[in-house]
C-alpha cells in the first residue's frame, strides 16, 4: 500500500510536532514505561493547565463570552491526561469533550483553544465549529463531534490506513460511560477487534451522563468487561490516580502497536462539574460529589509528588501563576479578534482543487 | 472497445482506477473471494490482494466511518453498500461526519460509497430503496446515479478521483439488462455534467438511472405519435447540471420530471421548483413529475409492478403534457 497523502492546505500528517505553551508533549521517556521525575512534573503541569484552562472558559461563559456551552473536564484531568501521556510520536488522539488535557498532552495550544472556544476568525475551524470540535492533522488531533459515538469508526479508519501502510502508530479514543451505548461504539469495536486495529478506548465513566446515573445506563459492575465481548483486554483503573491511568494506557498502547489489537481502559472518577455551565446538577447527592472532592486527581497527584520531593509549594505557586498568565493573555488576544466575516458561511462545503 | 454489461463497466472501472492509484481500496461485506451480493468486485481480489479488497464486520456505519478515517489519512476508500438500503444504518457517519468534514476542517474527504438502488428485483421494502433524496437534502456530498455502462464506468472513475464524498448510486434492475459499447482506455465522465440521451425539440424529460431507460422507451413511442421527447440524463444529481436543465427547457417549453424514487420530497421536487424560479417565462406547460407513490417498496409482483413507474407510464405522462 502506496503513502501517497491527499492534498490539503495543511501539511500531511507529521507525527507528534509538539507546540503550545505547555512544554514538550512526551518528555523523554524510559523504553519500559517508567516515569523519570520530568515526566511526573509534566503530567501535573498538563492537569493544572487543564484546570485553568477550564476554569476561565467558565467565567468567560458567564460573562457571556462563550459561543454556545462551556463543557469542562474537572474531575477527569488524571483520565485525560495521563492517558494521552501514554502516546508517542505519530500516535494519534481522539479525545471527547471531557479531554482537553489530552490536547494539550499532544502538542495543541491554549491559543488555538481558546481560539475555538470563542469562535473567532483564524480558529482552527475558522469558526465553524466550536470547543474541541477541530481537526489538526499535523497534530494528528481529531477532534469529536457532537454526536456522541460518532468518531469511533472514523478511528478505525485511521487505525486500518496504519495497519495497511504497516506504520506502528497508535490510535487512541474515548467514551462516556452514557455514550458507551451508542451503535457506533459497538460496530467500531466489532471491527477493530476482527481486523486487529490498534486502537485504545479509554471509556470515562464519571457516574453521569448528563443527568442520568450509570445505574440506568448499564447493569455490568465494570464498562471494561464489555471488552471480553468482543475477545479485546479490557481494564478498569482509578481514574482519579494519573499514574495508574497512564500505565494502563500504555499497555494498551503497547499491544495496540505490536498489532495485537485494541483494549479497553475504563476510567472510573466523577465528573465534577454540571453537564455544562448551564447545569447546576442538582440531581447530584451531596454526598456522593462530596465522597469524590475527597479524590481530586490535581490534589491527589499534588500529595504523591510532594510526598516525592518532586514538588514544592513554592514551585506549585510559580506554575500557577505562570499557567495563569499565558491563558489570561491568550484569552485577552483572542477577545481582541473578531468572528469570521458573514459572507464566509457558505465557503468550503465541498473542497475545490486549485485549477489544473 | 468493448460490450459491456451495466454491472461489468462497474467492475471495470474499479479494476482501472485500482490498476491507475496504489491508494484506491475497496471495504464492504462479501466483496472478497464472493465477489460482492452481485458481484459488483469479481475477481478483483485476486488481482489486488487482500489488503485492497477487504472484506469488513457487518457494520455499516463502521465501514462508512472506516472509509472516511482511511480518506482522511491519505488513501481513497470504496466502500460497498450490499444493498442502498442499508446506508441508512451508516446514515449518520455520512450526514454528520463525511458530509461535515470538509466544511468544519478543510480537509478533503476522497472517498466513495456504491450504494445498489432500486426496485424490480422483487427486492421488496428492504431490498429496493432508492436512497438518494436522503443525501441530496445534505451539504457535503456529492451524488451520482449512472443509467448506462458508459456512464457507470466513467463515473466510478470520476467519483474516485474526486476529492470529495461521492455516493455512487448505481442500479440493480440495469446490472445485467442493459449491455453497450465502452471504450477500453481511460476516460472519465465528469461529475456535475448531464447528458442528452435523445434530442427533441416538443418536451424535455429530466431523469437519471432506471428512468432514463423508460423515458427512451417512451419518446420512441411518443415519436411515432408525432411528438418529440428529448431526454435528459442528469448523471449526477449533485451538485446537478443547471445549464443542461435550462436550456433544454428553453428549448421544449415543457417539462416531465421521472425517477423511480418516490415523488414527496424526491430530487424531481427541487428540479421542479428550480425550472419554475429560473425558467418560468420558457414555460409552456406546469412541472410534471412521475414516480414511485409515497408508500414502501412492495413485495408481491402485482403490487411492485403496480408501484414502479416504467415505458407505459412515462408514455402517458407525455402524451398528457403534449396535450396541454
Ligand atoms: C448521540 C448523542 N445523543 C445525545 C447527545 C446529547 N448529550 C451530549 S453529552 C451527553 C451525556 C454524555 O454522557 P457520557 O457519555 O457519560 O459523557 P460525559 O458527558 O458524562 O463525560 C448527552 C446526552 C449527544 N451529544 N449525542
Ligand atoms: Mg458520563
Amino acid at each position: 500500500m502506496a503513502t501517497r497523502v491527499t492534498t490539503n492546505k495543511k501539511s500531511p500528517p507529521a507525527g507528534g510536532r509538539t507546540r503550545g505553551s505547555a512544554g514538550p508533549a512526551a518528555a523523554a521517556r524510559t523504553p519500559n514505561g517508567s516515569l523519570a521525575k520530568s515526566d511526573l512534573l509534566a503530567l501535573y503541569r498538563y492537569m493544572v493547565l487543564m484546570r485553568e484552562f477550564e476554569d476561565t472558559i467558565i467565567r468567560l461563559y458567564t460573562q457571556g463570552k462563550i459561543v454556545g456551552g462551556a463543557y469542562t473536564g474537572n474531575g477527569n484531568e488524571a483520565t485525560a491526561v495521563g492517558s494521552a501521556y501514554a502516546l508517542s510520536d505519530g500516535d494519534y488522539l481522539f479525545p471527547m469533550h471531557r479531554d482537553m488535557g489530552a490536547h494539550f498532552v499532544r502538542g495543541q495550544s491554549v491559543d488555538n483553544l481558546m481560539l475555538m472556544h470563542l469562535a473567532r476568525k483564524g480558529s482552527l475551524t475558522e469558526g465553524r465549529d466550536g470547543t474541541g470540535h477541530y481537526t489538526d492533522r499535523d497534530l494528528r488531533i481529531f477532534g469529536n463531534i457532537s454526536h456522541l459515538g460518532a468518531m469511533l469508526p472514523v478511528a478505525c479508519g485511521i487505525g486500518l490506513a496504519v495497519k495497511l501502510r504497516k506504520e506502528r502508530n497508535v490510535v487512541m479514543t474515548y467514551i462516556g460511560d452514557g455514550g458507551s451505548n451508542v451503535g457506533e461504539v459497538h460496530e467500531s469495536l466489532a471491527m477493530a477487534s476482527a481486523m486487529r486495529l490498534p486502537l485504545v478506548l479509554v471509556i470515562e465513566n464519571n457516574q453521569y451522563a448528563y443527568s442520568t446515573p450509570v445505574s440506568r445506563q448499564f447493569i455490568v459492575e465494570r464498562l471494561s468487561s464489555r471488552a471480553a465481548g468482543y475477545g479485546i483486554p479490557g481494564k478498569t483503573v482509578d481514574g482519579t490516580d494519573v499514574l495508574a491511568v497512564y500505565h494502563a494506557c500504555r499497555e494498551a498502547v503497547a499491544r495496540a502497536r505490536a498489532m495485537r489489537g485494541p483494549s479497553i481502559v475504563e476510567s472510573v472518577t466523577m465528573r465534577m462539574h454540571g453537564h455544562a455551565a448551564h447545569d447546576n446538577a442538582w440531581y447530584v447527592p451531596p454526598k456522593e460529589l462530596a465522597a469524590w472532592k475527597r479524590k481530586d486527581p490535581i490534589a491527589r497527584f499534588e500529595k504523591v509528588l510532594t510526598g516525592k520531593g518532586v514538588l514544592t509549594a513554592a514551585m506549585k505557586k510559580q506554575l500557577v501563576a505562570e499557567l495563569r498568565s499565558g491563558i489570561e493573555k491568550s484569552a485577552a488576544a483572542a477577545l481582541d479578534l473578531p468572528y469570521p466575516p458573514a459572507e464566509d458561511a457558505l465557503r468550503g462545503v465541498f473542497f475545490e482543487p486549485p485549477a489544473r | 472497445m468493448a460490450m459491456l454489461t451495466y454491472i461489468e463497466a462497474i467492475n471495470e472501472g474499479l479494476r482501472d482506477e485500482m490498476r491507475l492509484d496504489p491508494t484506491v481500496f475497496l471495504l464492504g461485506e462479501d466483496i472478497g473471494a464472493y465477489g460482492g451480493a452481485f458481484k459488483a468486485t469479481k475477481g478483483l481480489l485476486e488481482e489486488f490482494g487482500a489488503d485492497r479488497v477487504i472484506d469488513t464486520v457487518l457494520a455499516e456505519g463502521a465501514i462508512i466511518g472506516a472509509a472516511t478515517g482511511s480518506a482522511l489519512a491519505g488513501l481513497k476508500p470504496v466502500a460497498e453498500m450490499q444493498f442502498s438500503d442499508f446506508v441508512s444504518n451508516g446514515f449518520n457517519q455520512l450526514v454528520n461526519v463525511t458530509a461535515k468534514y470538509h466544511y468544519r476542517n478543510f480537509i478533503p474527504v476522497p472517498m466513495v460509497v456504491r450504494l445498489p438502488s432500486g426496485g424490480g428485483i422483487r427486492g421488496g421494502p428492504f431490498h429496493s430503496a432508492n436512497t438518494e433524496a436522503w443525501f441530496f437534502h445534505t451539504p457535503g456530498l456529492k451524488l451520482v446515479a449512472p443509467s448506462t455502462p458508459y456512464d457507470a464506468k466513467g463515473l466510478i472513475r470520476a467519483a474516485i478521483r474526486e476529492p470529495n464524498p461521492v455516493l455512487y448510486f448505481e442500479y440493480k434492475y440495469l446490472y445485467r439488462h442493459i449491455k453497450s459499447e465502452v471504450p477500453d482506455g481511460d476516460y472519465e465522465v465528469p461529475i456535475g455534467a448531464a447528458d442528452i440521451k435523445r434530442t427533441g425539440s416538443d418536451i424535455t424529460v429530466i431523469t437519471y438511472g432506471t428512468g432514463v431507460h423508460w423515458s427512451l422507451e417512451a419518446a420512441e413511442t411518443l415519436s411515432r405519435e408525432g411528438v418529440e421527447v428529448e431526454v435528459l440524463d442528469l448523471r449526477t444529481l449533485m451538485p446537478f447540471d443547471r445549464k443542461a436543465v435550462l436550456s433544454s427547457v428553453e428549448k421544449t417549453g415543457k417539462v416531465l420530471i421521472v425517477h423511480e424514487a418516490n415523488l414527496t420530497g424526491g430530487v424531481g421536487a427541487e428540479l421542479s421548483a428550480f425550472i419554475g424560479a429560473e425558467a418560468f417565462r420558457h414555460l409552456d406547460a406546469p412541472v410534471r413529475r412521475l414516480a414511485s407513490p409515497d408508500t414502501p417498496v412492495p413485495y408481491a409482483p402485482p403490487l411492485e409492478d403496480a408501484f414502479l413507474p416504467n415505458a407505459q407510464k412515462t408514455a402517458e405522462a407525455l402524451r398528457s403534457l403534449a396535450a396541454y
